[in-house]
């Protein structure tokens, strides 16, 4: 019997094998709508490998995850279809292509004009086409890019593609936005600018699951927080919860002692 | 009719076996380029043609024996084709460059030497001196075989074991497995990966130039493009062994050769050339994985 | 000025026809390369073209619109037989599946008494015309162009640049990559039986790995930021043989080292220019 409660994604179970190696390790846990969700542990904790499985990039062992009650199943593509965004740890951009049109890509899913309408400029196609550029520069707009719409993509600064990539997975209209680490190698001011952008994407509706390293950032912005340690889930719940929670400490702790010992040996 | 195939089966199985150990031979350094460097390097036919051709020149122009002008071809095209990779596919590693820019790159490195080779030297059928090795036939229990035949399934037997004990028992083996699994990883863990890629080039290399020297020898016909045929053949039996597996290229390698010496006895000997290929594309449509199904038939 | 006109043409006629067929063969190989696969199949696809055509007009006298469409259609059976096991499978599998495909089309072609076996087939009328190719090759440009600037564009360049981002993106991609093939080898068994129909003449090894290692290096050369690119490309390939008639013998020799610095050191060939993709 699968429970009642009010979720967006449920995963279940979640387990994947790499030769002889469990990298995910029969992980469940529930995204409400609505909330931000953070997805944290140490190195090698299986957050990123986690995304992958639910986003369709690779199989799952075992274990399955299911959007708005219906299972998530196939290719990337498909998911995407169903309702599931995603960016990219080190960022995906299309870098020869403009910024408009990285946007605009990210609407794959919602443009249906068929080919002859494309090669006759006529039926849903110019409606279509016009539609996803005004609804591409109101993202830019939201995340601050606008003028930069025509430029090439990989011109523009990290902090900058980080940003775009976020409007690029927007603009597929998810019903669940994740993130793998979007604050990963900002500095502080651009960091507090992706809260706000963050927060303002959650008070229009959408929810988040996100990975993080920083854990300021993540006890800013999460509502419920999930922890991986080698590949286990080892504790869910509030910021406070988890950060009161002594095998997070000591999983935290482990790891960072064991850091320093091979930085020592190194 | 019926007892005349039975009775020229042992001898066209044996053919066949031969044939197809060429096959083999010549495969293995391919799948192990692939395997382990993650790479279809097309140069690799060029291989086989130039330690064919050192091999001509080494028996014709130096009177070389064949114990030292196939090992001596071998190891000069191993050398060539570490210089391939520096110039070709080095770069392209370093930028991290998609696996289908190498393809290209080896591509047009492949008809660009071969159309060198064929300005230089023509392309009429070269044949090795007749005292490098005896063509006499030898019977062995009704069924007959000469000298170089031998040579080529002694010389396949005994590299495959080679080989796959280097693979299993020695550190390079380690390091070989662990960059095929993962290259970023094993560089990580302290695999020196520029150093097993020039090794692996050389094992190749040199394998495939062994493949070169010892059909060179059994057919006593070497010209340029000898090359570029058996490289059709060669990507037949990797994508039927699966891309990678060395076993699989194997049993491949003598599979091929036995339905082709069989086509050709009992059906039409225009269409033998064929059989690899419907295999190949049969492969991919039932079992793109291969043979023993161990192939990274999908991208993670 | 007229009878000049026509004195040149009629000395030219085979380079110039050679100019448009080329044109579209390198689009036919753009069609695949713009959304990151490689086939090396285009000059099998155009030999099945050439065969089909000659065929059906040699001795079913079929009218010459009907034959061309025949030549589009069988070589697309073929792309999807090539085609549909290797999608899933990473862009190697397709490009050794294609070769494959070329060495059974010219071992067959070789054999084949319907094909005329190595001799090939002779008497083909010349149906082909100047308006004809140049006309077919202009309205392929235009529709790559109006391709180009719509979704479907942004998928193909998006596949190009990160196959995996791009699945993300929620674009089909087995859907495309077939697509492209496809269209791809509609094109080159097109210029197959123009060629067919300008020559009288085709025999089975004019479709070979060379042909088709030549028709990558049209799209090379020119680069395939745009459709325009691979024309250039097959333009000034076209036209090099004849212009510097010391390179004649070595056409095989300039076409792989073009591939090989192409590669190495000008990704983005020689018409660097990028299509935009917004309609």
């Amino acid at each position: 019997m699968t429970s009642m409660s009010n979720n967006l994604l449920k995963i279940e179970d979640l387990t994947v094998r790499f030769h002889g190696l469990v990298a995910v390790d029969h992980v469940s846990f529930q995204v409400e709508p609505g909330t931000v969700h953070g997805l944290i542990g140490p190195n090698g904790a299986g957050k990123t490998t986690c995304f992958n499985l639910i986003s369709g990039l690779i199989p799952p062992t075992s274990g399955r995850a299911i959007l708005a009650g219906a299972p998530l199943v196939g290719p990337s593509w498909k998911r995407t279809r169903a309702g599931l965004s995603r960016t990219f740890q080190n960022i995906r951009m299309f870098q020869e292509m403009t910024v408009r049109e990285n946007v605009m890509t990210g609407m794959q899913a919602r443009l249906h004009a068929s080919v002859p309408e494309i090669l006759s400029r006529l039926g849903r196609f110019r409606k279509e086409e016009t539609a996803a550029k005004v609804r591409a520069d109101e993202l830019l707009e939201f995340v601050g890019l606008a003028a930069s719409a025509d430029r090439r993509a990989g011109d523009l600064s990290y902090g900058d593609q980080r940003r775009l990539e976020i409007a690029r997975a927007v603009a597929s209209g998810p019903k669940l936005l994740m993130l793998d680490e979007p604050a990963a190698g900002m500095n502080p001011t651009e960091t507090r600018e992706l809260v706000e952008l963050l927060l303002r994407l959650k008070q229009d509706g959408l929810t988040l699951l996100l990975v993080e390293h920083d854990m300021h950032f993540v006890m800013s912005l999460c509502d419920r927080i999930t922890v991986l340690n080698f590949g286990r889930k080892i504790a869910e719940g509030t910021p406070r919860e988890v950060r009161e929670n002594p095998d997070v400490i000591e999983a935290y702790l482990g790891a960072k002692v064991a850091e320093r010992l091979k930085g020592g040996t190194a | 009719m019926f007892a005349q195939i039975l009775q020229q089966l042992p001898q066209q199985l044996l053919n066949g076996l031969v044939l197809g150990s060429t096959y083999a031979l010549f495969a293995l350094g391919f799948t192990l380029m692939f395997g382990v460097l993650g790479v279809i390097n097309l140069t690799y036919g060029f291989y086989f043609t130039t330690a064919a051709f050192l091999a001509l020149y080494g028996s014709k122009l130096l009177a070389l024996p064949i114990w030292l002008a196939l090992p001596g071809a071998a190891l000069l095209a191993g050398l060539i084709a570490v210089l391939l990779d520096a110039i070709l596919l080095t770069p392209l590693r370093r930028k991290k460059a998609p696996e289908l820019s190498s393809l290209m790159v080896t591509l047009g490195a492949t008809l660009l030497l071969y159309s060198l080779m064929t300005a230089t030297f023509g392309t009429e059928i070269r044949r090795l001196p007749p005292a490098i090795i005896s063509h006499a036939a030898i019977m062995l229990g009704g069924v007959r075989m000469n000298l170089s035949q031998i040579l080529i399934v002694v010389t396949t037997v005994l590299i495959v074991a080679a080989l796959l004990a280097v693979i299993r028992f020695t550190r390079f083996g380690l390091s070989m497995r662990s960059m095929a699994e993962n290259g970023e990883a094993a560089e990580l863990m302290g695999v020196n990966t520029d150093a097993v890629v020039r090794l692996v080039s050389f094992i190749s290399g040199a394998l495939g130039g062994t493949a070169g020297v010892l059909i060179g020898l059994n057919f006593n016909a070497i010209q340029p493009y000898m090359g570029e045929t058996m490289m059709l053949k060669g990507f037949a039996v990797i994508i039927i062994g699966g891309l990678g597996d060395i076993k699989g290229a194997l049993i491949a390698g003598l599979v091929i050769g036995v339905l082709e010496v069989l086509t050709a006895g009992f059906i039409s000997s225009d269409i033998k050339d064929a059989v690899g290929f419907i295999l190949l594309v049969a492969t991919l449509w039932f079992r793109p994985v291969g043979l023993f199904g161990r192939a990274p038939a999908k991208r993670a | 000025m007229t009878t000049f006109l026509d004195n040149f043409f009629f000395s030219y006629q085979t380079l110039i026809f050679a100019l448009g067929i080329n044109g579209l063969l390198a689009l036919s190989m753009y069609t695949v390369l713009a959304v990151g696969q490689l086939s090396l199949g285009q000059a099998a696809f155009m030999g099945i073209g050439a065969y089909v055509s000659a065929l059906l007009t040699l001795h079913l006298d079929w009218p010459f619109a009907a034959v061309l469409l025949a030549a589009m259609i069988v070589p697309a059976l073929f792309a999807l037989l090539i085609g549909g096991p290797t999608l899933k499978l990473t862009g190697v599998y397709l490009a050794l599946a294609t070769i494959a495909l070329g060495e059974i089309i010219r071992i067959f072609c070789n054999t084949s008494d319907l094909t005329g076996g190595a001799l090939g087939l002779s008497g083909i009328p010349n149906k082909t015309t100047f308006t004809l190719i140049f006309g077919l090759l202009a309205l392929a440009l235009v529709n790559f162009v109006l391709i180009a600037r719509s979704r479907v564009g942004r998928a193909m360049e998006a596949m190009r640049e990160d196959e995996v981002a791009a699945g993300v993106m929620g674009i089909n991609l087995p859907a495309m990559k077939l697509g492209a093939l496809v269209v791809s080898a509609m094109l080159a068994g097109l210029a197959g039986a123009l060629n067919a129909h300008a020559n009288s003449f085709i025999g089975p090894n004019d479709y070979g790995f060379d042909q088709a290692v030549t028709i990558l290096s049209f799209a090379l050369l020119g680069g395939i930021g745009s459709p325009f690119g691979p024309v250039l490309g097959a333009v000034i390939l076209t036209l090099l043989p004849e212009l510097l008639t010391a390179l004649h013998d070595f056409k095989l020799v300039v076409n792989g080292f073009i591939i090989v610095v192409a590669v190495l050191y000008m990704p983005r060939g020689l018409l660097s220019w990028r299509i935009g993709r917004v309609g």
